[in-house]
Formats: C-alpha cells, sequence, structure tokens
C-alpha cells in the first residue's frame, strides 16, 4: 500500500464554523508530509481527524487503509501523536510517563521499562530519567513527548507543531531525529509555522488557509512556480517606487522594503543601479516564506 | 447515532486507567491513607461520645453504634464524589490527561468507566481503613460488618457517576462548589446519618428516600453493623442499582459529548 492516508472532499464543520473546507490529500508511505498555514487554517483540526480524535463532518478519509471512525483502536495503535498542547503526565516521572503510555499500547511491563530507556536516549532526556515533568524545560517537554509518540514503534508519525517554542538547539535535535525516523521507514505527517522547519524537513507539503488547501507540492517546486528563484529587496523610497513603475518591474510591499520577485537578480539590481539611486539593496534565494506570505497575505491572522 | 442514554461501548481497557490511578495513589498513599483514619477518630470522639453523652441512646441503640454506619457511609460517599469532581476535573481540563490517553488504543469510554471504578475503589480505600478503628472501639459488629466493604464498592460507583456527570456540564472548577455545598453537605446531615428519619416530617421522609441516594447507602450500612438485617435492604440496593446504572451511563455519554469535538 503506497497511500498511507487519504482524504476526498474531507470536512469539518464546528457548529456553524467551517474549519476544514473540503480538502483532499494523500500522503504516502515514508514521505514527511507538512501542513503550512496560518493560524486557524484548519491543520490541528485535520491532525484530530487523522489520529481518530475528531469525527469529520463530511467527504473521505482513510488511515492504513480503514475509516478513522469505523477502526480507531486498530489505528491508534499503529499511530504515534504529538499533539500542540503538552499533556505528559505530570503525577510520574520522564520514565514512568512513558512505561504508563506504553500499557496503554498493551507493551509488556518488562519491555516497554526497555523501550523507555532506548527512547530517553534517543532524546537525549537519559539524566531526567527519574524527575518529574514539572522539574523539565519547555524543550525537555517537547522531547520527552516525541518519545512518548515512538513508544508503540508506530509506522505513522503525527506531529502538530513539533518544535514550537524552542530554542534552536533544541529544533535541530527535533529534526534530526524525525530525519533518522524518516531514514527508518516512518511516514511522518507534520503542521509547523516555521517555514524553514517545512523548507527542511518535508518531502510534500500543503499551505492552507481558511480550512481549504491552496497548493501542494514539493518545498522546491513551488518556491519556482509560485514565486521564482531570487528576491531582490530594495528600500522603499518615492523615487525608487516611480523608477520601478517606469521600467515596468512588478513589486510587492513588504514593510518599508519593496520586494522583487525574478529569475535574476543581477538584471534587477543592475538595472535599479543604473536608474534608480537605490538606498539598499539586498538580494537573496527565493524561500517558502515568499511563497507563504504570497498565498496567504501579510496582514495579521487571528 | 449516540444519544445520551446509549450503551458505551467500554472495553477491558478501561482498567488501565484504573490502573494509572492506582499508581499514582500509591506513591503518595501516606497522603492519602491517613484521612480517612483521622477522619473515624474525629467523628467518634466528637459525635459518638461527646454527643453521644448526652443523648444516651436511639432505639435502644448506643448512639456511637447508631452514628458509625453513618460515618462510613459519608466516608464512601466523600471519596467517589470528591475524586470524580475535583480529581476528575483537574486530570480532564488542567492535566489534559484524558486528552493524552485517547490518542491510543483507549476510547474516551474506557477512560471514563476507569475513572469511574477508580473512584468507587477510592470509596472501598476509605472504609478499609476506617474499619479498623471501628472495631477497636467495639462500635460495629462483626463479621456482618465486613459487607460493607462491597457496599462502599457498589456505592462509591454510584456516587462517582453522579459526580462525573457534574464533572462533564461544569463550566470550571470553581462551580464544583454548588454540587458540593447544595447536594453533598444536606446529604450528611438529613439521610438518617445523626438522628433517625421518623424525626423528620413525614412529607420530608419521602422526599429524602425519594431523591437522596446516602439515604439508602446508611440504611444498608446500619443493617449490616448492628446488625439488624431486613427484607427492606433489597430495595435500597435495588434503588441503588438503578440509579448506579442511569448515571454511570449518562456520564459516560455526556464526558464524550464534552470532550469529543
Amino acid at each position: 500500500m503506497n497511500e498511507i492516508i487519504e482524504a476526498r472532499n474531507l470536512t469539518k464543520n464546528y457548529n456553524d464554523v467551517v474549519a476544514v473546507d473540503g480538502i483532499s490529500f494523500t500522503v504516502r508511505t515514508g514521505e514527511v508530509f507538512g501542513f503550512l498555514g496560518p493560524n486557524g487554517a484548519g491543520k490541528t483540526t485535520t491532525m484530530k481527524m487523522i489520529s481518530c480524535l475528531s469525527p469529520r463532518t463530511g467527504g473521505s478519509l482513510t488511515v492504513f487503509g480503514m475509516d478513522p471512525e469505523e477502526h480507531p483502536t486498530v489505528i491508534k495503535a499503529k499511530m504515534g501523536v504529538v499533539p500542540q498542547e503538552t499533556n505528559l503526565d505530570p503525577d510520574f516521572s520522564c520514565a514512568g510517563n512513558l512505561t504508563t503510555y506504553a500499557r496503554y499500547f498493551d507493551i509488556p511491563a518488562a519491555e516497554a521499562k526497555a523501550r523507555a530507556d532506548t527512547l530517553l536516549a534517543f532524546v537525549q532526556l537519559e539524566e531526567k530519567r527519574d524527575v518529574l515533568i514539572d522539574k523539565l524545560s519547555g524543550g525537555m517537554k517537547r522531547r520527552l513527548i516525541l518519545a512518548r509518540a515512538l513508544i508503540n514503534n508506530p509506522a505513522l508519525l503525527i506531529l502538530d507543531e513539533p518544535t514550537i517554542g524552542l530554542d534552536p538547539q533544541a529544533r535541530h535535535l527535533i529534526w534530526e531525529r524525525l530525519k533518522l525516523l524518516q531514514a527508518q521507514g516512518n511516514t511522518i505527517v507534520l503542521t509547523t509555522h516555521y517555514l524553514d522547519e517545512a523548507a527542511r524537513l518535508c518531502d510534500r507539503l500543503v499551505i492552507m488557509d481558511k480550512g481549504k488547501i491552496l497548493v501542494l507540492g514539493t518545498p522546491a517546486d513551488l518556491v519556482k512556480q509560485y514565486v521564482g528563484s531570487e528576491i531582490v529587496e530594495v528600500e522603499m523610497t518615492d523615487e525608487v517606487l516611480a523608477c520601478l513603475a517606469d521600467l515596468k518591474i512588478s513589486y510587492e510591499h513588504a514593510g518599508d522594503m519593496v520586494q522583487i520577485a525574478t529569475e535574476s537578480a543581477r538584471d534587477i539590481v543592475k538595472a535599479l543601479l543604473d536608474h534608480c539611486k537605490p538606498k539598499r539593496v539586498i538580494t537573496r534565494q527565493a524561500t517558502l516564506e515568499d511563497v507563504f506570505l504570497k498565498l496567504t497575505g501579510r496582514t495579521l491572522k487571528e | 447515532m449516540k444519544t445520551l442514554w446509549s450503551v458505551p461501548p467500554v472495553t477491558r481497557r478501561a482498567a488501565k486507567v484504573w490502573l494509572r490511578n492506582l499508581h499514582v495513589f500509591v506513591k503518595t498513599w501516606k497522603v492519602n491513607f491517613f484521612p480517612p483514619f483521622v477522619e473515624a477518630f474525629l467523628y467518634l470522639f466528637a459525635i459518638g461520645l461527646g454527643i453521644g453523652t448526652y443523648v444516651g441512646q436511639i432505639d435502644g441503640i448506643p448512639y456511637v453504634n447508631f452514628i458509625a454506619p453513618a460515618i462510613l457511609a459519608i466516608s464512601i460517599m466523600n471519596s467517589a464524589f470528591f475524586e470524580c469532581t475535583y480529581g476528575s476535573y483537574v486530570r480532564m481540563y488542567y492535566q489534559k490527561s484524558f486528552d493524552a490517553i485517547i490518542a491510543t488504543p483507549l476510547s474516551i469510554e474506557d477512560v471514563i468507566a476507569g475513572e469511574l471504578l477508580w473512584g468507587a475503589t477510592r470509596s472501598v480505600i476509605s472504609v478499609a481503613a476506617m474499619l479498623p478503628v471501628f472495631a477497636v472501639f467495639g462500635v460495629i459488629s462483626f463479621p456482618m460488618a465486613l459487607f460493607i466493604i462491597p457496599l462502599a464498592f457498589l456505592g462509591g460507583l454510584m456516587f462517582a457517576g453522579i459526580a462525573m456527570c457534574f464533572t462533564a456540564i461544569t463550566p470550571g472548577i470553581d462551580t464544583l462548589n454548588y454540587p458540593a455545598f447544595l447536594f453533598i453537605t444536606p446529604m450528611v446531615l438529613f439521610s438518617g446519618t445523626f438522628f433517625p428519619l421518623a424525626l423528620l416530617p413525614l412529607f420530608f421522609q419521602y422526599i429524602v428516600v425519594a431523591i437522596l441516594p446516602l439515604t439508602h447507602i446508611v440504611a444498608i450500612a446500619r443493617m449490616f453493623t448492628l446488625p439488624a438485617l431486613s427484607p427492606v435492604l433489597l430495595l435500597h440496593l435495588t434503588w441503588i442499582v438503578g440509579v448506579t446504572i442511569i448515571f454511570c451511563v449518562l456520564s459516560i455519554n455526556l464526558m464524550r459529548k464534552r470532550l469529543i469535538t
């Protein structure tokens, strides 16, 4: 079976609010598949439907070829979930959290203990083995949640903003671990706000907004298709704006800078320098962030 | 379509939630065993020996023997009720434990059933901690009084179910104070606990028997500890079983409605 998750016209309403509005996608075995989007785009709701925690309103959804509403127990047994909200058990130590969780998956006690030790090492928390959850930093908690999600050796890992609020060291450790898991054949579905994270980890991704999927593709293809290969940023002055209009170069506003997406930054910069007297010019590679902002807009989402 | 009265699909996995709570309880057993133990002493001294000295006897029974089963019954009620209101609410809302558990093969029905069974177990533990104290004071009659232990489980399950319904509909932890004061406190006072029901006006007697669950636990407990068995025991038992089934089913479905959206 090549498709591990298949969604057709998947819809979710909360009372009168449409959270997910008829999205279709497939996740293939062994890939890292990302969901990007501003707050309220419907990413978390989609994750909850996949992980059998929230019934859908309409459309079809299969995970491991089964309907999450008909076979939640079988599906959940093969899945690991890292929720957005930290819900470790404060009544137990790190190791206790893992062994207690293992029991929910019918893992025998001796095996659970062995796996807990392996996983604590995997997320570099061996020294915190017997420490209560309260005493852990935010980064340690996220790492422990990742370890907890792996306790049943899941074929499919669902991560809802796995690195939210972490320092760069902790993020890098989690990225590294996720890459390792993918190399071992796991399928990973994740949501994130961090576009560098998505670009770095995801084989394919979708960008969602207002419950709909706007685009689907590999990070590189999306950048090429929607933005181009390079970006020139020039400080916004009246002269520059007038000059760009004269030269018929299309641009976008970004704060106090003007952005020009192009295939050849060199030509644009030359034209700017020759004709426009720019104060400050920056050239850089186009990134997923440019695609994201182009598709979902620059205004604040809440 | 699942309604509030559907039979919830609970599986044996509920035992894993029960076991989780037991492990936490055992870890802090010193804190947990002490209160019922001390409570037994306090009641016996203050009410039994204090007030009892003046009251003497009720219907030919020494006052302290009269209230001993009531103290056990109140403990059955309080243990399960407070475990499944404040205790369960903290696990559900503040610790997000239920969210974490339903991401595993357990369903929300399993989780709530496990919580209810745990509430009933708390009642059993309390009674088991109190019985030796009463035994030492010689105010209850053995071996019949040992039947209080299975009664504690059944009565505990009933109060766990009632408590979980409040937990399922409460907007926040503060509003759980309402059932604690408006439901539990009157029961402690008026369920035939510290004075016989017959002292109440007849109309109130009917109301108390019809709607205050503690009345039935106290009545059965007293039959066991005096001992003074009578066929009325079966009526009380039927009332308790019926109410237990209704509220346990309702509480699981209300919780599903609250948590699965």
